[in-house]
């Protein structure tokens, strides 16, 4: 990169906020997914919105590659820098800028850190509801970008639902507010739009969020069967009886067996493990709950255990949360997928991986969102042995294909990023995809924000321009506007 | 067009067709979404300007149109494609009523969680274009949370789908949301699949009389803020009568007895009232009355209902003037304002706007006199996002023949 357009940065960020020496960058080169690395030219660590206006300003004049970092924990490559691109961490824009409890509304900046948000209003009696597994370290801004979900949206929805507005940096430097403090401002939903974008539409500078009061009792219920089709089978009884859980999350025994020796969580050895919570008014919750075990015990469930504290319901949280990294404990590399399936589908496409799983001679450890049917498949391979890491890759790819055949999505809640978007031409035809790309061109029409993600390929922007064409009739003199 | 659809699917318009005054030379009544889309396409081609129309219950929202040369209706394709009760979800054609849906649903103990206007009436391609929503908006959102997936047809004839028919899915962009509440001006919605969620097994209302909106804003941020889980929450105030308070409690017997003892400690110095009917559906009684009239969508946040309806009284003081505000306690209220003629609403109106801005809010015109909407902007500012809400639409109607004219800043 120019040594002029380092001089403008430092001039921007100043010396402290701009990283170019070849050992710093490495830090940068990958996100939660190590498999892809790409050592950026320059990491900036603006301290405010108008630096970042000042440092997409110039990208745009330049026709830089830029990629939007928060904390580094996407699963799907997301915030891969870009090859003689720049990479703008938000660490530094870390600041929570208004607590409005009465209107249950908090502004953040985007390096704010998600559990940070439910720890300033906890003593009020409020949570923010979005909690992704890596909620202790994961950004505010990075959850925008993916629309990331977590155990409780089946409940209480995914970030989309509790981002209210958004101040933002476009990819040509301008900033724009999109949404608001308020419901239903007039115009598009861009706001909706941006959240879950990856990326591709520019730089999120602050979010106004929602959040939810606290249930007056939460109650964490653990169910042992022999098989994940039986806990399965359970899952669609409590839905079909009309309970709506706060989550409800199935483990197999591959899974439990790396959590266990991660954590000691105490889970009961068993084929399929069911956690159910529920939360509300308690007289609701304990009589629901009893609905739940007579569902759980009429599909073969042989034992129970009721968190009966707040303590013990963190520690069969903490084995759960704790799935992916401890798979590390049984296997020295594995690959997280994060497709979703209809419920219905379950007992089906768990005979499927399975059977997949047997031919690659690969194990798979399973760990589910059941209650909205977001799977997350760890397959587990040697890296050292040849062939193996070849033969995952192929393997995860085939559990996506599985999940698209079976009429579900390739990704639930950790984004498309840079490992999945071959797969994006498996879900989507040709004119879906370049739909979404009208979006992009009118964000972003140089492409230059985080750009070679998302999609399969990258389509150029036409300049279209909306102008007025007169009617033949009118032109005829038959008839005129009025 | 007679080649592009068969025979029957195209007529001319009658007066009834009309938009906000604007009458359209020609009907089209395609027989399904491909259809559809050919028929749209060809409008296209032929630069002939389109406005899609469902159930026709809130066609006169927006400005009037710069032109319409043809309406396109839905009305065919009203069937429900799929209930997948196991699953929750259901998809539908854009035709289809909200009501139709809904009795669709219950057989299997489900519903979609929305209470729009006129459902009876009301199609999803409608509900969708105008995110209309309800009462039940505090627990499950509005339709822009419930969609899951949608198809829609746009102006060179491609029929684009996003998201999918599972509840959760993160893959591209979220185009349901990009549709909704676009007034119809970015595509033609042909289909969309919505998340459902099951029919409570009880459902109670208490209503309480309060002294001033003030007491009862207060209540309602109580009641926000205690443990108590409703399904409705709003107050009830018109001119010459002290404002009232409903709340909702849905769920099993059990609960709901448990969440009315709380909500009685909450409320020992409020008066319980008895109100007869269906206080849910007052939202929907202010479209009843005389004119000239005014309906507007006011958005606010939850602490300042009291402010906006306080501004609402001041202004509508005149003893011509009638006024009456429902609003829902996520801050979203609906007012209308009856006069004896259109410059006491115009001047009402501005000045109702001056008092909401000042507090951060807006205020959207839903309906008035054709000829008072032709002077006022009926959306109000949209702040720094304007350019981009227009180059969005650029990319996706370059010609600008749908709805031309009708959105904000007159897209």
């Amino acid at each position: 990169m120019n040594p002029r357009i380092f001089s403008e940065l430092r001039a921007i960020v100043g010396q402290r906020g701009l990283i170019t020496s070849p050992e710093e960058l490495r830090t940068y080169e990958c996100d939660g997914l190590t498999n892809f690395r790409v050592v950026p030219s320059a990491v900036v660590l603006p301290e405010s919105a108008e630096q970042v206006q000042k440092v997409v300003s110039l990208c745009h004049r330049e026709h830089i590659a830029f990629v939007a970092r928060g904390s580094g924990t996407g699963l799907s490559g997301g915030a891969l820098p870009v090859e003689s691109g720049i990479v703008i961490s938000l660490a530094r824009l870390n600041r929570i800028l208004e607590v409005d409890i009465p209107n249950q509304r908090v502004m953040v900046e985007p390096g704010v850190i998600n559990a940070f948000v439910t720890q300033e209003v906890a003593p009020s009696g409020y949570f923010y509801a979005p909690d992704p597994s890596s909620q202790s370290v994961c950004s505010i801004g990075g959850n925008v970008a993916e629309n990331s979900g977590g155990a409780h949206c089946l409940k209480y929805g995914f970030t989309t639902t509790h981002v209210l507005g958004l101040e933002a940096v476009l990819p040509d430097g301008s900033l724009v507010h999109l949404g608001g403090k308020n419901l239903d401002a007039p115009g598009y939903d861009l706001c909706g739009v941006f959240v879950g974008s990856e990326g591709t539409l520019g730089v999120a500078t602050k979010a106004n969020l929602r959040i939810v009061k606290k249930p007056e009792v939460v109650q964490t219920l653990l169910a042992a069967f022999n098989t994940t089709n039986e806990a399965g089978a359970a899952v669609s009884g409590i839905i079909a009886a009309g309970i709506l859980p706060a989550a409800i999350e199935m483990m197999d025994a591959l899974a439990m067996e790396a959590a266990e020796a991660a954590v000691h969580a105490g889970y009961p050895k068993c084929g399929g493990l069911l956690l159910v919570e529920l939360d509300g008014p308690a007289a609701e919750v304990a009589e629901l709950m009893r609905q739940v075990r007579e569902v759980c015990d009429s599909c073969g469930a042989w034992e129970f255990r009721l968190a009966q504290s707040e303590e013990e319901r963190m520690v069969i949280w903490k084995g759960r949360k704790a799935a992916f990294a401890a798979v590390g404990r049984i296997s020295p590399n594995y690959i997280v997928q994060d497709g979703v399936i209809p419920r219905t589908a379950l007992p089906q496409v768990m005979s499927e991986i399975v059977r997949l799983s047997s031919e690659a001679g690969l194990r798979v450890a399973n760990v589910f969102h059941a209650g909205d049917g977001n799977l997350h498949p760890l397959v587990l391979y040697d890296r050292r042995i040849e062939g193996q890491e070849k033969a995952a890759e192929k393997l995860a790819g085939d559990i996506l294909t599985l999940c698209v055949t079976a009429g579900g999505s390739i990704t639930g809640e950790h984004g498309v990023g840079e490992e999945k978007k071959a797969f994006m031409s498996v879900m989507f035809a040709e004119p879906d995809l370049d739909t979404m790309q009208l979006v992009r061109c009118a964000f972003d029409p140089d492409g230059i924000s985080n750009p070679g993600k998302v999609f399969p390929r990258t389509r150029l922007c036409a300049e279209k321009q909306g102008v007025y064409e007169p009617h033949p009739l009118e032109v005829a003199g038959v008839a005129q506007y009025f | 067009m007679d080649a592009v659809l068969a025979e029957g699917q195209v007529r001319d318009a009658s007066p009834t067709d009309a938009i906000d005054g604007a009458l359209p030379l020609k009907l089209i009544e395609p027989a399904d979404e491909q259809g559809l889309a050919k028929a749209v396409a060809w409008a296209n081609e032929n630069g002939i300007t389109l406005a899609a129309r469902g159930g026709g219950t809130k066609l006169s929202w927006g400005t009037p149109p710069r032109s319409v040369d043809a309406v396109i209706s839905t009305k065919r394709l009203g069937r429900v494609l799929e209930h997948a009760w196991a699953d929750m979800t259901a998809t539908v054609e854009a035709g289809c009523t909200v009501s139709r849906l809904q009795e669709e649903l219950v057989k299997r103990g489900q519903r979609l969680a929305i209470d729009p206007l006129f459902p009876e009436r009301a199609t999803f391609g409608g509900l969708v274009a105008t995110n209309d929503s309800g009462t039940l908006r505090i627990r499950y959102g509005s339709i822009r949370d419930l969609i899951i997936g949608i198809t829609v047809a746009l102006p060179d004839g491609t029929l684009a789908r996003s998201g999918g028919k599972v509840v959760k899915n993160v893959a591209g962009y979220d185009l349901q949301k990009l549709m909704t509440g676009a007034l119809g001006t970015l595509g033609v919605i042909t289909q969309a699949t919505f998340r459902l969620h099951p029919l409570p097994r009880e459902s109670q209302t208490f209503s309480f009389g309060c002294t001033d909106s003030a007491a009862a804003n207060r209540l309602i941020l109580a009641i926000m803020d205690s443990m108590l889980v409703p399904t409705g929450l709003q107050m009830r105030v018109r001119a010459g009568s002290g404002p009232a308070v409903d709340i909702r409690i849905d769920g099993i017997h059990a609960g709901i007895e448990a969440q009315s003892e709380q909500l009685q400690k909450l409320t020992t110095d409020t008066r319980r009232i008895e109100e007869e009917g269906d206080v849910w559906s007052e939202r929907q009684q202010l479209w009843q009355g005389t004119d000239p009239s005014l309906i507007g969508k006011i958005s606010v946040l939850p602490s300042q209902l009291a402010s906006a309806t306080a501004a609402v009284e001041r202004l509508c003081s005149s003893p011509q003037l009638k006024w009456s505000v429902v609003a829902q306690s996520t801050g979203l209220a609906t007012v209308r304002i009856e006069a004896s003629e259109h410059g006491q609403l115009h001047f009402a109106l501005n000045g109702i706007r001056a008092a909401i801005h000042a507090l951060g809010g807006t205020v959207v015109v839903l309906t008035c006199p054709a000829e008072m909407k032709k002077q006022i902007d009926v959306w109000g500012p949209t702040g720094d996002a304007q350019q981009l809400m227009v180059r969005v639409k650029q990319q996706f109607d370059p010609r600008g023949i749908l709805n031309r004219g009708r959105f904000v800043g007159g897209i």
